[in-house]
């Protein structure tokens, strides 16, 4: 074996431009599906129309809320290209400037202060199909942003208005005498009108109106409390069960190092068998000078070796970059190994079913993209029986345990290390075996 | 020997000599590159056996088994380690001796003509110095000068001693270079003796003087209903 292990890297080191490909191409994919997943979208490019007169505003109990402040939320939640006229904005979305328009209209602040009629704005935007979803959905979340934030300043004002009904003081609303009294100093003030009053009707009707006054200074503190409900009615508090919440960012770069080992390994130990039979080297090989175990383990571990080296270097080198806890090396070294090896078993299957490397890696290649992406696709996002199916094929192939490995020893997520590299053994032992057949069919 | 249900080989039994050239010759399916892949160790035969252990017989497969981007002196030094050959560096020097490869000792596989790769085909299967050795189809996909440089390099072999067994569709190859031939068609053992004998005996068939090898093989295989 240690013979055909110096053939196969005397072999690799002559095949410069398949090595250059083989590493660049899969950290290629592996960076920009680790980009992909740890970046959120963009703000989106949104031209904003505000047709409204500067200072307009929305009279909410005698206190006005400005409603450039709506603008100012919208702003907040997109990259905003102020635009002057509708025809402006039309003109930066044709020509690509800018994702969509937000038009706000003139008669907004006197919509949002008519109790009859609602406030509208108006959203324009261009392109094919999936362009036209993205805008609706990025929109449609910076919109629900800048509406939650502008209906809390409107809130807010409501309560400083309540707030002062009850106090009393100067309500500051054209026409309204000072120092008016507040609706909760009056039950204090009528028991000692009362206490001074004999009985008689006019105590009675008094003790009618404290009753009402209390009731009504209690019930308007309460309405406090239920603007703030209203304007959020539902806070949300998560609790994860299993494991520790993993970063986004220390995730993707766990599928970035799986997916780059996973291509490295399955098609150098593919097209490692592979080769011997475009070589016509096989039959020669297998007749004594190796058993079949020997050359399918020596395939698997050569690549299984060098992709694991690639693997541990690519997380070593975006450590320097993303927070990740060196103390857990050697757990990340037990998973990328056995990772390493499950895809090495996996590819000596695939090479001992191509006469040559091309069909090797291309086969190398059908096989491992649609499993990477199936072993991503969180449950909840299809539906059951489909998410079912995903789960099966994901479980038979060793990406999905790979990356279960390697995020358990980079994050300690879940499911444990053991059970992950438990399911890596046992895939590599199936494959191996399969492997094995393969080789014997071929006789 | 069985695929499945179909019989590739049946009740062909044969014995070769040190220094013989035996030349397996049939049309195709005969079943002469599975009698090699037996002789060799490559297959094992469902009914029978072969006297030499596959260490002792040198294999020279049809498509030659070799690295292209190993050089000539790589591959030889590769399969003398593979085969445990006491003195691999002596055996890489011996070969690249008897084939006259020494000036490209360094070049890649990749970079050498069809002939000069089939050479080097040839030398890996003598790298142990076996008793015996099978050549599958040895001439195919030569030109032939590079063809006549081959012969001249086996039957020197054949001359030191060694068994060669080789396959062919040339029955002109088993006319100028065989000392004996076996006729195989439908994995039946058809004949097994000289050329001149085998021409002798098609001739005595056929009632007439043949004078052309080929023809006489035609003729033979017509006559026991194979086309």
């Amino acid at each position: 074996m240690r013979w055909l292990l110096r053939k196969d890297l005397l072999i690799l080191r002559r095949s410069r431009l398949t090595v250059a490909l083989l590493v660049v191409y899969p950290v290629a994919i592996a960076l920009l599906i680790g980009l992909a997943l740890s970046r959120g979208p963009t703000k989106p490019r949104v031209a904003i129309v505000n047709e409204t007169t500067p200072g307009a505003s929305v009279q909410v109990g005698g206190r006005s809320v400005d409603v450039s402040e709506y603008a100012s939320q919208l702003f907040n939640q997109v990259e905003a290209v102020p635009s002057a006229t509708r025809a402006q904005a039309i003109a930066k979305i044709q020509s690509g400037d800018v994702l969509a328009a937000v038009v706000i209209p003139h008669d907004i602040a006197a919509r949002l202060s008519s109790d009859i009629s609602q406030a509208h704005l108006e959203v324009l935007y261009n392109g094919d199909a999936l362009e036209q979803s993205l805008v609706q959905s990025s929109l449609n979340s910076a919109l629900a942003q800048a509406n939650l934030g502008f209906s809390e300043q409107i809130q807010q004002a409501a309560a400083q208005a309540i707030g002062l009904l009850l106090k009393g003081g100067n309500l500051g609303v054209l026409g309204a005498p000072p120092n008016l009294i507040g609706l909760s100093q009056i039950p204090p003030l009528l028991r000692g009108v009362i206490a001074r009053q004999p009985p008689g009707p006019d105590r009675a009707a008094l003790q009618r109106t404290l009753a009402f006054a209390t009731f009504a200074a209690q019930n308007l503190t309460l309405s406090k409390t239920v603007l703030s409900t209203i304007s959020q009615p539902i806070a949300v508090h998560s609790t994860l069960l299993h494991g520790r919440r993993t970063p986004l960012n220390t995730f993707a770069v766990v599928v970035a190092v799986s997916v780059s080992l996973m291509f490295v390994c399955v098609l150098l130990a593919a097209g490692g068998v592979a080769l011997e039979r475009e070589e016509h080297a096989l039959a020669r090989l297998l007749r004594g000078l190796i058993s079949r175990e020997g050359l399918l383990a020596e395939k698997a571990l050569l690549a299984a070796a060098c992709s694991f080296l690639l693997a541990f270097a690519m997380l070593a080198g975006i450590g320097a970059f993303v927070s990740l806890d060196w103390s857990r090396v050697p757990l990340w070294l037990a998973a990328l190994f056995l990772g390493a090896l499950s895809f090495g078993a996996l590819g000596v299957s695939i090479g001992v079913l191509a006469r040559e490397v091309r069909a090797a890696s291309l086969l190398a290649f059908l096989l491992s993209l649609p499993l990477a992406f199936l072993a991503l696709v969180p449950s909840g996002s299809v539906a059951g029986g489909l998410y079912d199916a995903i789960s099966a094929v994901s479980f038979i192939f060793p990406f999905k345990a790979s990356l279960q490995a390697l995020d358990a020893a980079v994050n300690q997520a879940s499911p444990g290390l053991s059970i992950s590299l438990a399911h890596l053994l046992g895939l590599t032992a199936l494959f191996g075996a399969l492997a094995r057949a393969g080789l014997r069919r071929l006789d | 020997m069985r695929y499945g249900e179909r019989e590739a080989l049946a009740g062909v039994s044969f014995d070769a000599a040190a220094g013989e050239l035996v030349a397996v010759v049939g049309p195709n399916g005969a079943g002469k590159t599975t009698l090699l892949s037996i002789l060799a160790g490559i297959q094992r035969p469902t009914a029978g056996s072969v006297s030499r252990a596959p260490s002792e017989v040198g294999w020279v497969p049809q498509q030659p088994a070799l690295y292209s981007k190993l050089s000539v002196a790589e591959n030889l030094a590769l399969f003398a380690r593979l085969e445990h050959v006491s003195d691999p560096r002596g055996a890489v020097e011996r070969m690249l001796e008897q084939t006259g490869l020494r000036e490209r000792a360094a070049e890649q596989i990749g970079r050498l003509s069809g002939g000069n790769r089939q050479r080097v085909n040839v030398a890996i299967g003598l790298l142990s110095r076996p008793p015996v050795l099978a050549l599958d189809e040895p001439s195919t996909a030569l030109d032939p000068g590079q063809r006549e440089r081959l012969w001249s390099f086996i039957r020197g072999l054949a001359a030191e001693g060694t068994s060669v067994v080789f396959s062919t569709h040339d029955v002109g190859e088993v006319q100028r270079y065989a000392s004996r031939a076996l006729v195989l068609a439908d994995g039946r053992l058809l004949f097994d003796g000289s050329p001149a004998s085998f021409l002798a005996e098609a001739e005595r068939a056929a009632g007439d003087s043949i004078v052309d090898f080929e023809d006489a093989f035609v003729s033979f295989l017509r006559r026991r209903g194979h086309q």
